[in-house]
């Protein structure tokens, strides 16, 4: 009884000890913010990281191709069972693509990736990441007259036709100086055909498509459902019909007509300029849906060459992680197969880069990967990998940063401990006359030591307490806060460009909070074990001597 | 009984020795006078310079109910006795007998109860706890004698005995008062109040006026002797004020560690 009672008043009168507690307060309420942060960024970076790739992949070696594909979905159908929900296929190969900025021509490298735009979707979060709403219900590869997200401006199909429309007017300019070179004081003329000239020595140009005609590619829908068979030619002239006869649907026109689709990361084309003196800060678009690209890409099998395609950007893939919105791109995993050669022109089967599978939720993905691995015949040299084994390197970096922070502010808590010890000697000995006093009413060591254990375990707990609410209420308002601090030091405490989260994620686990709890007060009571000690071993004849 | 001043009981000791002791929860007995007695008692203490020898074998004998102060000039060895009676201490040799248990043989867990529950300690210098009020301070040998579940059980009657005694000792308006609130004679009167709550049969008092003026000092020997008649006490106290000495019904003088003469 008079122990609490005299922790109790030893707690109410002595604020210079309250004062040692402060560290551990502050040292409590940063390990509560530094883990729910910590936490927050852990589970947004699983989530998207979960999302982006598929449960279990099978993959062969390097660039590598899996053959029998359908032998393959058979055996996995077959072991999985239940647990499986989706299963899809993909070709992945590295590309560079090359586009015109500002009259420049660029190359970026790329993971270029074949998707089947019916099951991709249901083997990982892929349509959610897309910046187009009507891909975003359903996967596609044509550019759309809009839909588009409002910040990126003027995109889709308005783009294009804006984009080709400069380009003639371009073409048309020089076919003007041409002209006028060849026929002096003409230059004027207008741009259209002018009478045909149709001796051989003549110089006059005639009006080529601006492109070869299309092919109609495989597994691509034709933007225009016209008729891909040639149509009357033109009469527009009776010496056209001298001219070998191409219907105008099949003349490329770049303001209807769109190459392969392909959707890129947003990350390759998107740049924040910071304010300089070239102009105010602000977004720059290298690439717009709309805009035309090549892609450099091996063909598949033992003798790799390098293919070149035109490819018609239609969408931008924004999942938040910068890795993958800056390296990849995505086409039909059908065009892929043909333009690399991967399509066997006997048995007419394809082969794939890698078998993606989603389980039903709750599957144990490790088991699940130990039995499929039993079926793949080694020698095909297959890896067959969770998504965390391949993200392995990464997740364990982050939880031995947590683990390494989460040691060094324990060891600032321990600091704080030592502050508390000493504190604590302090008041043994201003209280050395006291603890006489009570052992000559008879109080015992153990009374008297547990009168200073109690202390500690008071102040421990009313530091804890305190640093655990300061933390709480940090966390809950971090947001807030980080703005504030920006608004005082002007300096962007939290660049959502960077982390591609707009608010900072925080979790606040509340078996975090009770080890950090439990932690910090245990820390407190050991501080105040040895003071306890020397003062249940002081002698009371002594004690009381002391003035 | 009702005279217990003087000491007249046939048998020694109605109460049960230490050993048999009822558990804390028996408490609200009345107090018995006790004997208390000291064989050959020597007592030296270490210094930077060696051992000096306080105590050079006292024999005291001193019978129930009986006041008997001890007189001494300083460094006699009286406050020595006094701590060793009050079990604070323990002798070098010899035997100090408090009723019927010799204290060299308890261990110290049993010398705590002893202490607690048999011996009220008064000092020079009161000795209050800053931090608790007139009656908190009263209160503190039930709560250490008690432990958490035996106060609890006797809050009221613990309470009612505080209250009472401090009535006696003239404090009863001031029992939520601290003791930085009050006077030197008030404190000792809260001390006298607290060393007799737990109803020991031995007060031991050392040098209780030494630090009061005479009118002080006169009202707490007032108040001492009322309560030893109440409470049936046996008093031992150390003093070197031979006025307060002579009230006494016996003065030991020590004299360098030795019993020199008893009046």
């Amino acid at each position: 009884m008079y122990i609490l009672l005299l922790a109790w008043r030893y707690l109410r009168t002595r604020f210079i000890a309250l004062a040692s507690v402060i560290s551990v307060t502050l040292g409590v309420a940063t390990l509560i913010v530094v883990n729910a942060v910590m936490a927050g960024f852990v589970d947004q970076m699983h989530d998207r990281l979960h999302g982006i790739l598929s449960d279990i992949e099978i993959a062969p070696p390097g660039l590598c191709d899996i053959d029998h594909v359908d032998w393959h979905k058979e055996q996995i159908r077959r072991i999985a069972g239940d647990d499986l929900e989706a299963l899809t296929t993909i070709v992945r190969v590295p590309a560079f693509m090359q586009f015109n900025f500002a009259g420049r021509p660029m190359t970026h490298q790329l993971l270029l990736i074949g998707i089947d735009d019916e099951t991709y979707g249901q083997v990982t979060d892929f349509q959610p990441f897309l910046t187009n709403e009507i891909n975003r219900q359903k996967i596609s590869f044509q550019l759309h007259e809009d839909g588009y997200a409002a910040d990126m401006g003027n995109c889709g199909w308005p783009w294009r036709r804006q984009v080709a429309e400069l380009e003639q007017a371009s073409r048309d300019r020089i076919r003007q100086m041409l002209e006028a070179e060849s026929v002096p004081g003409e230059v004027d003329r207008p741009a259209e055909p002018g009478p045909p000239e149709t001796d051989a020595g003549s110089r006059t140009l005639p009006r080529l498509p601006d492109q070869p005609p299309r092919i109609p590619a495989e597994g691509i829908q034709e933007t225009h459902d016209s008729d891909p068979g040639f149509g009357p030619p033109r009469s527009t002239d009776s010496s056209e019909s001298l001219r070998p006869a191409i219907a105008d649907e099949d003349i490329f026109d770049k303001s209807r007509d769109q190459y392969a689709g392909i959707i890129i990361g947003k990350a390759i084309s998107h740049r924040t300029v910071p304010e300089s003196e070239y102009g105010p800060a602000g977004e720059v678009f290298l690439l717009r849906p709309g805009d035309d690209v090549y892609i450099t890409l091996p063909t598949a099998g033992d003798d790799p060459r390098p293919i070149r395609e035109n490819c018609t950007v239609v969408d931008f893939y924004s999942s938040g992680m910068h890795e993958y919105d800056s390296t990849f791109a995505f086409m039909p995993l059908s065009y892929l197969q043909k333009i690399r050669g991967m399509v066997n022109p006997v048995r007419g089967t394809a082969t794939v880069s890698a078998i993606q599978i989603k389980t039903r939720p709750g599957t144990n993905l490790d088991e699940l990967r130990d039995r499929l691995t039993a079926y793949c015949p080694p020698e095909l040299g297959l890896t067959i990998q969770t998504w965390q084994d391949t993200q392995r390197p990464l997740l364990n970096a982050v939880n031995l940063e947590l683990t390494i922070l989460n040691i060094l502010l324990f060891l600032i808590i321990g600091v704080a401990g030592f502050g508390i010890l000493a504190t604590f000697f302090m008041i043994v000995v201003e209280k050395t006359r006291d603890i006489g006093i009570l052992k000559s009413l008879g109080a015992p060591g153990r009374g008297v030591m547990s009168i200073f254990l109690g202390y500690g375990l008071s102040l421990g707990t009313v530091g804890t307490g305190v640093g655990i609410l300061m933390g709480l209420i940090f966390v809950w308002n971090i947001n807030s806060i980080a703005d504030f601090v920006q608004f005082i030091t002007g300096t962007e405490v939290y660049d959502p460009m960077i982390y591609f989260f707009d608010e900072i994620p925080t979790i606040v686990s509340p078996g975090m909070v009770a080890w950090v709890a439990v932690g910090a007060i245990a820390i407190a009571v050991l501080a105040s074990v040895l003071p306890a000690l020397r003062a249940a071993r002081l002698h009371p004849v002594e004690a009381l001597r002391y003035e | 009984m009702n005279n217990p001043g003087i000491p007249e009981f046939a048998t020694p000791l109605q109460k049960p020795s230490l050993t048999t002791a009822p558990a804390t929860g028996d408490r609200l007995r009345v107090a018995h006078p006790i004997t208390v007695s000291t064989v050959d008692v020597h007592k030296s203490y270490h210094t930077g310079n060696g051992e000096v020898s306080v105590l050079r074998g006292v024999d005291v004998s001193i019978r129930e109910g009986e006041f008997v102060a001890i007189t001494g000039s300083s460094g006699s060895g009286k406050s020595t006795l006094l701590h060793l009676l009050g079990t604070l201490d323990e002798p070098d040799q010899g035997e100090i007998w408090i009723g019927q248990s010799c204290i060299n043989r308890l261990r110290s867990g049993q010398r705590d109860q002893l202490r607690n529950r048999e011996i009220g300690l008064i000092f020079q210098f009161y000795h209050l706890l800053p931090e608790l009020t007139a009656l908190e301070n009263v209160l503190l040998p039930c709560m250490i004698g008690g432990g958490l579940r035996g106060f609890w059980r006797h809050r009221r009657k613990n309470r009612e005995r505080a209250a009472d005694l401090l009535n006696k000792v003239g404090l009863g308006h001031r029992r939520s008062h601290y003791p930085r609130q009050m006077s030197g004679g008030e404190m000792q009167r809260v001390a006298i109040a607290r060393s007799l709550v737990a109803h020991p049969g031995l007060l031991l008092a050392d040098e209780p006026t030494g630090n009061l003026d005479r009118k002080n000092s006169d009202e707490i020997m007032r108040t001492l002797m009322q309560l030893r008649d109440e409470e049936c006490l046996t008093i031992i106290m150390v003093t070197h004020d031979d006025e307060i000495a002579r009230q006494a019904d016996r003065t030991i003088r020590l004299v360098e560690g030795r019993v020199d003469d008893v009046a």
